[in-house]
């Protein structure tokens, strides 16, 4: 237990993704089966304790601890398994023991309700601050250290660098037959087993994904040599359906990472009704239109399903290819047969959640770039708002998991840019902490008294260059009006501050900011030292674009 | 003789009526004792200072050879009659020369600890419990969240990065006087002997412990060395420097913070440190009840620090406590810190 508490705690302070990678690798290549399968699981948050809750570690302090200290504490740590984690008394003579994270996860999935308790104390009085922390947050089932399930198993997947070179897309196809210590798995990667074979009857296939196209890859390619489609913001979504081996039906969503979104969606279950692996853009779709980004947002961000917002926001799949079509494996075929297969299988299921995702048709570059610019005149129509460009693929591309260069392409509508003057900057984590790299910014509205005022309208910490972050850096150490632990306020009147062109996908009503307004990716597109700050954008001009 | 006449505190500091003379004030006086160097604790411009020899020179090095009219050197464990009341110094095992102050006088001990820590330190004299009838004391982590791990497996954690992450820097972060040489004596011991660089403002301290016999081996200014030497080095600075043009030199660093208060998360965060390393020179909250009982004193006075959760603590275990609100104390280099709600702009 003591060195996953000691993964966990380095992971939580850790922001670089190739970091977390190397720090879980070197974890699993140094500890043992089947502690190392048990922190994998837990990583992936395959692990869940009915019997634990939160509450038992709030009725086992108050009967260790004094009760004014524990307030003090809690008041000033401001986080209840970490206050616990810190100030748990090891009564006096108890010896340290660190439990191993074997016997940690055995114990908390069989002990009983009234015995956890006891069992718990006596982990908490063996393991030191660290280790009570891990174990806190696994038993509250928040551990958050920002890995996700695909980041444990790319880690897996480097464990055979220089051996087996087996890739995270592989680890990623054997992983839905897999169970936890998944010792198999480290045996296959390290070279010293074969492969696992998967018994799941509907399992993920890793997805193709495409570059972003510039201006200046067009001339190299022929247009007759690509097939164009748009480009929906929903999000990506393999659906997948099987018969196992017992002749149960198995019907599967996964996220284009892999993981099983299928109990948020139980309204697509039924609709999934062949064999096979189709992939498309999950979106809520009413009365026949496709609803904004935001209306999805607001299904995904709830926790539990009810009958409620399954009625209100329906979801809906709208397809564009299928990697698996009964018994055969369509992903060594060419798009356009894969297509063909789609668009029989849509008109077979005939099914109001599934549709398919329609051709833009072109002849020229020209007339894409046309489409792209208007989509509701080239076939969009009323879905127009939903569309946010268009994707170009090859004809005779196959499927390839990952992203490989050249068969496949897209294309993003421009975003949108407002003016927006700087406000507050604030210091950066790890490779920018000497650098102020986070902004807040406004736009002018009129205040309380009929002038004119900043609201804040946004927070980006993206989009500049090194050589911009070293200037914007040096003006918020010349211009700092007032500072605030890590951050400043920066001077921002009509003739004097620092103007910022700030792009973004949308905009969305928000009661959480003061402007009232919430944007969607917005990051620095260019410095406008050249525009006095009272020459911003304002506040009305994001409100139109809300509609 | 009451205790109030022996020591008292004052708006200047704690002050000796029966012997006239200061302990650690923060302002210009005739006599002054120092329990150590830090800047907090030690000011310049006494008309007579009182201290280790060790302070003293730690003193003449920060603040130049005019920082005091006239200065006496008293070894620990000797003693001196400052009209009439016995002064003595002994070893508080916070940084080097560091002293707890014991004053004597009609049968009434009081010793007043200075900045302390029960914890090994391969730098500076181990703190040793003297018996008193009232004992003044810090309570810089006076809350029982503190709990300080052995530091050795901290500079392990710090050397298992070091290997993870052969081709960065790490820059630890760590106070000038004390912590920095503490910090360079464990990385010793654990068996690191690559060079290590440090910022400038280390190296004349740092020189000065290594005159009084402690081998660091090789240590480097990052002044003047080529940027391929600090690929997997180990970087020393003081904590400010971190987040200031000086640390843009290194590519790619990992930043590490040695501190007693990395030992909350939200605080190391707010510092955007990656790797804390729970390394402190002051007792955390178990050291601070062992030391006090370790005294036998039958009243405790709580100079600085989180006073409250130590007085009411003493009150459960039936001890006189009282908090003495000193202002001007605290951890020097220790930056002003407000919490800033991550993604909220503060209030304008
Ligand atoms: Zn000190
Ligand atoms: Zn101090």
């Amino acid at each position: 237990m003591n060195r996953f508490a000691a993964l966990l705690d380095r992971m939580s302070y850790e922001a670089g993704r190739n970091a977390k990678i190397r720090l879980m690798a070197d974890y699993f290549r140094s500890t043992p089966d089947p502690e190392r399968g048990l922190a994998l699981a837990a990583l992936t948050g395959a692990l869940s304790f009915a019997n634990a809750k939160p509450g038992v570690v709030r009725t086992l302090i108050a009967e260790r601890a004094d009760p004014v200290l524990f307030e003090m504490s809690y008041d000033y740590v401001g986080d209840l398994s970490e206050t616990v984690a810190l100030m748990w008394p090891r009564p006096e003579g108890a010896r340290p023991h660190a439990p191993l994270l074997s016997e940690i996860v055995h114990g908390l999935s069989t002990f009983s309700k009234v015995s956890l308790p006891r069992h718990l104390a006596d982990w908490l009085d063996g393991l030191d601050e660290t280790g009570r922390w891990a174990l806190l947050k696994l038993i509250t089932g928040s551990m958050r250290v920002g890995a996700s399930a695909r980041l444990a198993k790319t880690a897996v997947a480097s464990l055979g660098q220089g051996l087996t070179e087996v890739t995270p897309d592989e680890v990623e196809l054997v992983w839905p037959g897999l169970e936890p210590p998944y010792e198999e798995l480290f045996a296959w990667v390290e070279g010293r087993g074969p492969r696992p074979e998967t018994s799941n009857p509907a399992p993920f296939r890793p997805v193709m994904l495409a570059h972003a196209i510039e201006e200046t890859d067009f001339t190299a390619l022929d247009p007759a040599d690509f097939r164009a489609e748009w480009k929906w913001d929903g999000i990506r979504v393999q659906a997948v359906a099987g018969t196992g081996p017992d002749g149960a039906r198995v019907v599967r969503l996964y996220s284009r990472t892999g993981e099983d979104i299928s109990d948020a969606f139980p309204d697509m279950a039924e609709a999934i009704a062949f064999d096979g692996a189709m992939d498309g853009e999950l979106l809520i779709v009413r009365d026949g239109r496709v609803e904004p980004f935001n209306v999805l947002q607001q299904r995904l961000n709830r926790k539990t399903v009810t009958v409620k917002m399954l009625a209100e926001f329906p979801a809906h799949i709208r397809a564009y290819d299928l990697l698996v079509d009964g018994a055969d494996d369509l992903r060594g075929e060419p798009f356009a047969t894969r297509r063909a297969r789609l668009e029989a299988l849509v008109a077979r299921l005939h099914t109001p959640r599934i549709d398919l995702s329609p051709m833009v048709p072109f002849s020229t570059w020209e007339a894409l770039t046309t489409a792209r610019r208007d989509p509701a005149s080239a076939g969009a129509g009323a879905d127009a708002g939903a569309v946010e460009g268009v994707m170009i693929k090859r004809a005779d591309s196959l499927y390839l998991p990952g992203r490989p260069k050249g068969p496949w392409w897209k294309w993003k509508r421009d975003p949108h840019t407002v003016d927006a003057v700087l406000m507050y900057a604030q210091r950066g984590h790890g490779k920018r902490s000497s650098f102020y790299s986070d902004y807040t910014f406004g736009v002018w509205t009129i205040g309380d008294e009929g002038e004119d005022v900043l609201v804040p309208v946004g927070k980006a910490y993206f989009g500049f260059t090194d050589e911009e972050l070293k200037q914007i850096d040096a003006f918020v150490r010349r211009a700092t009006i007032n500072r605030f632990g890590p951050v400043r306020e920066v001077v921002h009147e009509k003739d004097e501050g620092l103007v910022l062109e700030v792009a973004f996908e949308g905009l969305a009503r928000s009661t959480r900011h003061r402007s009232g307004i919430a944007m969607r990716f917005p990051r620095i597109a260019r410095l406008r030292w050249d525009k006095p700050p009272g020459e911003a954008d304002r506040l009305e001009t994001l409100e139109a674009l809300l509609g | 003789m009451r205790p109030e006449d022996l020591l008292c505190p004052s708006p200047k500091g704690l002050y000796s009526p029966a012997g006239d003379f200061y302990v650690d004030p923060t302002r210009a006086v005739p006599r002054a004792v120092i329990t150590h160097g830090h800047s907090d604790h030690a000011r310049a411009g006494h008309a007579h200072v009182l201290a280790t020899r060790e302070t003293l020179d730690i003193m003449a090095l920060r603040m130049g050879p005019g920082f005091a009219g006239a200065t006496q050197a008293l070894a620990y464990g000797a003693e001196i009659i400052l009209n009439g009341v016995k002064v003595s110094l002994h070893p508080a095992g916070h940084v080097l020369g560091s002293a707890q102050v014991r004053l004597e006088k009609d049968g009434l001990v009081i010793v007043v600890s200075g900045d302390y820590k029960d914890a090994a330190d391969p730098t500076c004299a181990p703190f040793e419990p003297i018996r008193c009838h009232v004992f003044v004391s810090e309570a810089t982590f006076g809350l029982p969240v503190f709990r300080h791990p052995p530091a050795a497996g901290e500079v392990d954690k710090l050397l298992a990065s070091v290997r993870i992450f052969p081709e960065r820097t790490h820059i630890v972060g760590a106070y000038s006087l004390g912590k920095a040489q503490r910090m360079m004596a464990l990385i010793r011991r654990a068996g690191h002997d690559a060079p290590i660089y440090v910022h400038g403002a280390l190296t004349n301290i740092t020189d000065y412990y290594e005159s009084c016999g402690m081998d660091f081996g090789e240590i480097l200014p990052v002044k003047g060395a080529p940027k391929s030497a600090f690929a997997g080095a180990i970087v020393i600075a003081p904590p400010s420097s971190m987040t200031d043009l000086w640390a843009r030199r290194f590519a790619d660093p990992i930043t590490c913070f040695a501190s007693g208060w990395m030992r909350v998360r939200a605080r190391a965060r707010q510092r955007g440190v990656e790797l804390p390393l729970v390394v402190s020179d002051h007792a955390d909250w178990d050291g601070l009840c062992a030391s006090i009982r370790a005294t036998g004193c039958e009243e405790l006075w709580v100079t600085h620090g989180a006073e409250d959760a130590l007085v009411h603590w003493a009150h459960t275990r039936q001890l006189r406590a009282r908090p003495l609100h000193m202002v001007g104390y605290g951890e020097e280099d220790e930056e002003a810190v407000v919490v800033a709600p991550e993604g909220e702009a503060p209030p304008p």
